[in-house]
């Protein structure tokens, strides 16, 4: 066994307007399930040890937490090496309730866009309103980032979290970096 | 001649001069110029050459709607063509051509076309060149292309960059003049949230220009107050240079913003496309001064009042010494007024009306000595490339030469246009307005969105609203109803007050003289840019091309870069005129967006280089491509063709790995095949319907192959399903399904099969998938060690957990090469790590990895269908002889029923069968076989077609598969494919396994 390696070994690029940063490893767990169940809702919330959130929105502390992603799917996040012994967790949990857990850690790579303009970065990119007023902390949103699928929430009132699929990895850096390009404020 | 005033200019910085080049030629301007302006202060008013006769053309406007000042801007990988001098801002170094002229804009040898005009009418594309034919493309073409055309095609890649912006808001001002500013104010007081964009640089729109006051103060105070007070208000965003270009359903907005076309020097995206959703919109975008049609309207130095007036006021240029002005309105008068403050001659004012009394415009132009022609009309505009004169006639007559006036420039004025374009492109309905002659928003036939409520409101002089006063009001009540629509509470707040003089009523003037023959009538031009004549017009009205958008098809009228901005509504008259109807009743051509022409760069926004297109890469991209991997792209994803050594072909490389493969070990990256887990109590039931074999049967650590089909019946994806445990399968798809078979699968689960007990994940990227293939591939598994992978152990089609060489491993014994195979899936992460492992597992195994092709020949070898190859969207299983797959036990699986149908039970159906030439060449892939005869279009009957064809290194010939009508049942038969060279191929119908029939190299 070898030590498990990020899609882009931790790229970063800080030469424009906001600083974008490959995410180390994080734990990822898909969970489809009946969300207004008590199992489902203790399966996420007993390995994240964050309260379930609501729709759009994702609860994170450091690098456990819940994300929202559809009304019937969560996106648990908990450290990576433990992503085994959690499922197994939410398993026991769910005992014989109908739901899917799996690991998806792997599948997905994930950055940081840090910076007073990471918001400007963003919404070059996606179709959302990143205005302070209507992208807040704790919420999440699944979109598009150009041409690809894409998901984040911001971490702090400067700091998003992107996740997108591991093959794209390169993809999405190259973008985040040419919208961060120097010269290309938006000033809002 | 045209000149820089010493003084004037409110929007120069005197101070600052800057270089530029016209024709290679160097000239000054100053900061703050426009091109145009910049041109004019450096008496340089021929500009370019019109499309068609090659006519000298001057700047005739100000703004976006100039239809003459189009330059090649810059050069290399900043070349653009067709750059509107009136609307590219002055910087230091700017560089700009002469567009359509030859060979130099001074002396035109295209020019011949003008005195050939009588043989070139409307519609003379379509008369003389229909017949004969080939002189079309041989003749007729090559000169017309010569002498037609503007700008050139870059032919350097732009060095440029551009963005997108996303933005929403709830209330959008378009126009930064006098009435969107009140809009825009109006509309934030209430709180909403709202974006006010400017087209040009400056605030103000032509405000300032025309003067006037506001609650007693100058104009010129309103603005910067209004500027300033909605620049400290934080739910406003303003910004100039940035153009309302679009607007579509559901209130989205097209900007296009101007970022560093003034500066280009700056680092940064050149221009930004601004993505907007507004909840309202208000379009306050002006009004465009109409051009009067009289013989020589055309010659350079003849220009719009507005737009002399603008030169003077805010550039310090005057056009000309002694400028006529000619109008049917009053609003012309003031750029008699701002010649004369500049000192310059006005001789004559000649206005097409007869008034009983003088309004106070005339008076104070009278007072001036300013002398005032009422009736009267302009018979024709002497000079050629540059107005000499002009001779004077009565307005009512048919142009009888009264008096010549010498002048160097003429300002005319024929009424004002709404800009309605933006109110349009979504719906929005037009009246004509009789008084003020022109088409105006009809407020009762608003765009509306998905409520059916209006979510356009026009304000100001794009309202109709031409008078400070009245837009002032109209903006302020504009900017009150969209906040209110975009749900905000309005209070009542006063508006500023403006004063304007009364003015007197304008007189819609079509022709000027009104009864002039038909030797003025072919001078005075319509559209300036694709040279349409008021003679054209009617000609083609007298043709029959009697509706709008036909005559426009056939005179080109509005069909240049300016959309008819300053022709449309002349050619509508014109054309009511000549059907003796009126102008509502002829009605307006389209708007459609862009309001004026915008980049491609800007449309692509980031997408462009490395970013163009998201490429997909495996976990072990980077060593496939430091290892000599020849590209095959697969969907968005990268995989290696073949892996190139030194001094090897693409060929060499393919038939080395398709032997090794079967001879030693082979090693294939399919981390791209899709995986799909299905789980839950219903998940067998589930895949009993998807696919059309028994999936529910199978038990946990097995796998089995599977086809899938869509209700049509057709072949839509294939792959290897393995039973994890009692609830949970995982389904492998191909490479381009993963995607479409998940979404496949969400749909019928989520509109059919709603109440099944069934959650679907794709886990496809999850795993790095190494297929280790070849009589060694169990040595090689042994050599890392960790789990039993003994034919007893792991039987095929068996799956198993475990680990190899300490990594953590899931492996299935499946093979698509019919050798001794395994399939071991790791956690991505583990990937590369993984394939190092097995690459250094033994030098004697003879490991080697290989590519798509030799993957394709391998599975062709053994008679395995490939989906895209043997399917296409019209193949069902039975064609392709995989009946075995196809359970009959089953009630039901989607494609079932449709397969039952009698066109698809047709024993007429082309079936699969082996082809080998005699020759044991290699069949051209896709060829089509030839039978007897003729169908009804008198093509030759065709009886069957190559599906996958190759050169099998391993049986030293041609192998290939097809689709043969009755080819089953012709074993042993020869037929012929005629190839794209000429040769016709002889081909043996045989069995589609050409390698190990009976199984043995995987049954080890």
């Amino acid at each position: 066994m070898s030590d498990p390696v990020t899609a882009l070994d931790g790229a970063v690029s800080d030469a424009g307007i906001a600083t974008i940063t490959e995410v180390p490893l994080q734990g990822m767990i898909t969970l489809r399930g009946d969300l207004s169940t008590t199992a489902v809702k203790n399966a996420a919330t007993g390995v994240a040890a964050v309260d379930m959130p609501g729709q759009g929105e994702a609860n994170c502390v450091e690098n456990r937490g819940i994300c929202w992603m559809s009304p019937d799917e969560m996106l648990v996040l908990c450290p990576y090496e433990t992503v085994a012994a959690n499922i197994e967790l939410m398993q026991k949990t769910l005992s014989d309730a109908h739901a899917l857990a799996v690991n998806v850690s792997d599948a997905r790579a994930s950055f940081r866009v840090g910076g007073g303009r990471a918001r400007e970065v963003i919404a070059k990119l996606c179709p959302v309103d990143l205005s302070p007023d209507a992208f807040k902390p704790g919420m999440f949103r699944r979109t598009r980032m150009a041409q690809v699928p894409a998901a984040f929430w911001m971490r702090d009132e400067d700091s998003f979290q992107i996740i997108c699929f591991r093959s794209q990895a390169q993809y999405v850096f190259d973008l985040l970096t040419v919208a961060a390009q120097p010269g290309s404020e938006v000033n809002l | 001649m045209s000149t820089r005033l010493v003084k004037g200019g409110r929007l120069l910085n005197r101070q600052k001069a800057m270089n530029f080049t016209f024709n290679g030629k160097q000239l000054r301007g100053c900061e703050g110029d426009t091109l145009a302006s910049a041109l004019l202060a450096n008496d340089q008013m021929l500009v370019g050459r019109s499309f068609k006769y090659h006519r000298p053309r001057g700047v005739v406007a100000s703004g976006a709607e100039e239809p003459n000042g189009l330059v090649n801007l810059g050069a290399e990988g900043k070349f653009e063509p067709n750059q509107r001098v009136t609307t590219t801002e002055l910087f230091e170094g700017l560089s700009a051509q002469s567009q359509n002229h030859w060979p130099s804009l001074e002396f035109d040898v295209g020019a011949i076309n003008s005195r050939l005009s009588r043989f070139l009418p409307a519609g003379f594309y379509y008369k003389m060149f229909i017949h004969p034919r080939p002189l079309w493309k041989h003749v007729y073409e090559p000169i017309i292309r010569h002498s037609a055309g503007l700008g050139r095609a870059p032919k350097a890649r732009d060095v440029d960059t551009y963005e997108h912006y996303h933005f929403f808001c709830d209330v959008m001002v378009i126009g930064g003049g006098v009435a969107g500013l009140q809009a825009a104010k109006a509309a934030a007081q209430t709180g909403a949230k709202v974006l006010l964009v400017e087209q040009s640089a400056h605030w103000g729109g032509r405000a300032p220009v025309d003067g006037g006051s506001i609650d007693g103060a100058p104009v010129e105070n309103f603005v910067e107050q209004t500027v300033a007070e909605l620049q400290s208000m934080p739910n406003v965003t303003m910004r100039n240079r940035l153009m309302g270009a679009g607007v579509y359903d559901h209130g989205y907005v097209l900007g296009y913003e101007q970022l560093r076309d003034h500066c280009p020097e700056k680092p940064g995206p050149r221009q930004r496309l601004w993505r907007i959703r507004a909840s309202h919109i208000v379009t306050a975008t002006g009004a465009i001064e109409r051009p009067l049609s009289f013989a020589g309207n055309d010659i350079p130095g003849v220009l719009l009042a507005s737009a002399v007036r603008d030169y003077v006021v805010n550039y310090g240029v005057s056009a000309g010494d002694r400028t006529v002005v000619v109008t049917n309105n009053d609003d012309a008068y003031l750029t008699a007024f701002s010649l004369k403050d500049a000192g310059l001659s006005v001789p004559v004012i000649i206005d097409a009306r007869v008034q009983a009394v003088d309004s106070p415009v005339m008076e104070q132009a009278k007072a001036l000595g300013i002398r005032v022609m009422m009736g009267h009309a302009i018979a024709s505009v002497k000079g050629s490339k540059r107005v000499t004169g002009v001779a004077i006639c009565s307005q009512a007559g048919a142009g009888a030469v009264l008096e010549e006036i010498a002048c160097d420039a003429v300002a005319m004025s024929g009424g004002w246009s709404p800009v309605v374009h933006l109110w349009s492109h979504c719906g929005g309905k037009l009246v004509w307005d009789v008084a003020q002659a022109h088409f105006r928003p009809d407020v009762d036939k608003a765009p509306t969105g998905a409520d059916g409520q209006p979510f356009v409101t026009a304000a100001g002089a794009a309202n109709g609203s031409l008078l400070l006063g009245d837009a002032l009001g109209d903006g302020d009540q504009a900017g009150k109803l969209a906040a209110s629509a975009a749900g905000y509470k309005v209070k009542q707040t006063a508006c500023p007050v403006a004063e304007s003089l009364e003015d007197a009523p304008m007189s819609p003037v079509w022709l000027m003289p009104q009864g002039a023959g038909i030797e003025l009538r072919s001078k005075a031009w319509l559209d300036y840019q694709n040279d349409v004549k008021v003679s054209d017009v009617q000609l083609a009205a007298q043709e029959g091309f009697e509706s709008v958008e036909h005559a426009k098809r056939y005179t080109t009228l509005g069909m240049a870069t300016d959309q008819g901005k300053l022709s449309n509504i002349n050619g509508l008259a014109t054309l009511a005129g000549s059907l003796n109807t009126t102008i509502p009743q002829v009605g307006t051509t389209t708007f459609r967006p862009p309001y004026t022409p915008i980049s491609m760069g800007a449309i692509a926004g980031e997408a462009r280089g490395e970013v163009f297109q998201p490429l997909r890469r495996t976990p072990m991209h980077d060593w496939h491509d430091a290892n000599g991997a020849h590209w095959e792209p697969v969907g968005h994803w990268r995989r290696p063709y073949c892996y190139q050594r030194a001094g090897e072909s693409v060929n060499d490389a393919v038939m080395r790995e398709t032997k090794n493969a079967r001879e030693n070990l082979g090693l294939l990256d399919a981390s791209t095949l899709g995986k799909l887990i299905v789980k839950g109590p219903d998940a067998g039931k589930f895949l009993d319907m998807l696919y059309t074999n028994m999936m529910s049967t199978l038990k946990p650590g097995k796998c089995r192959y599977g086809l899938m089909c869509s209700e049509n019946g057709f072949l839509i994806d294939d792959g290897v399903v393995a039973r994890i445990d009692e609830d949970t399968f995982l389904c492998h798809t191909t490479t381009g399904g993963a995607e479409r078979i998940h979404g496949h699968m969400e749909e019928w689960l989520q509109t059919e099969w709603w109440d099944w007990q069934v959650y679907v994940a794709n886990v496809t990227e999850q795993y790095a998938q190494v297929a280790v293939v070849g009589p060694n591939a169990r040595k090689a598994l042994e050599k890392l060690g960790g789990m039993d992978v003994s034919k007893e152990a792991l039987g095929f089609m068996e799956w198993a957990d475990g680990e190899l060489g300490g990594f953590k491993v899931r492996v299935y014994r499946i093979s698509f090469s019919g050798e001794l195979s395994y399939e071991i899936a790791v956690d991505a992460g583990q990937g590369q790590a993984f394939w190092d492992a097995l690459m250094v597992v033994d030098h004697d195994l003879g490991v080697m990895p290989y590519g798509t092709e030799a993957l394709h020949i391998l599975r062709a070898e053994k008679g395995f269908i490939m989906i895209g190859d043997e399917t296409d969207g019209t193949v069902i299983p039975q064609d392709l002889g995989l009946h075995w797959a196809i359970s009959k036990k089953k009630e039901d699986f989607l494609g079932k029923r449709a397969q039952e149908r009698s066109h698809m039970a047709d024993p007429e159906r082309w079936k699969l069968v082996g082809l080998e030439t005699l020759s044991g060449s290699v069949l051209p892939d896709g060829a089509y076989a030839l039978g007897d005869g003729e169908n009804a279009n008198g093509q030759k009957n065709m009886i069957g077609r190559v599906t996958s064809s190759y050169y099998s290194p391993n049986l030293e010939k041609g192998i290939a598969m097809g689709l043969v009508l009755h080819g089953p049942d012709r074993m042993g038969e020869v037929i012929e494919f005629p190839g794209t060279n000429g040769a016709t191929y002889k081909a043996r119908i045989v069995d589609p396994v050409f390698y190990d029939k009976e199984g043995e190299k995987g049954n080890v």
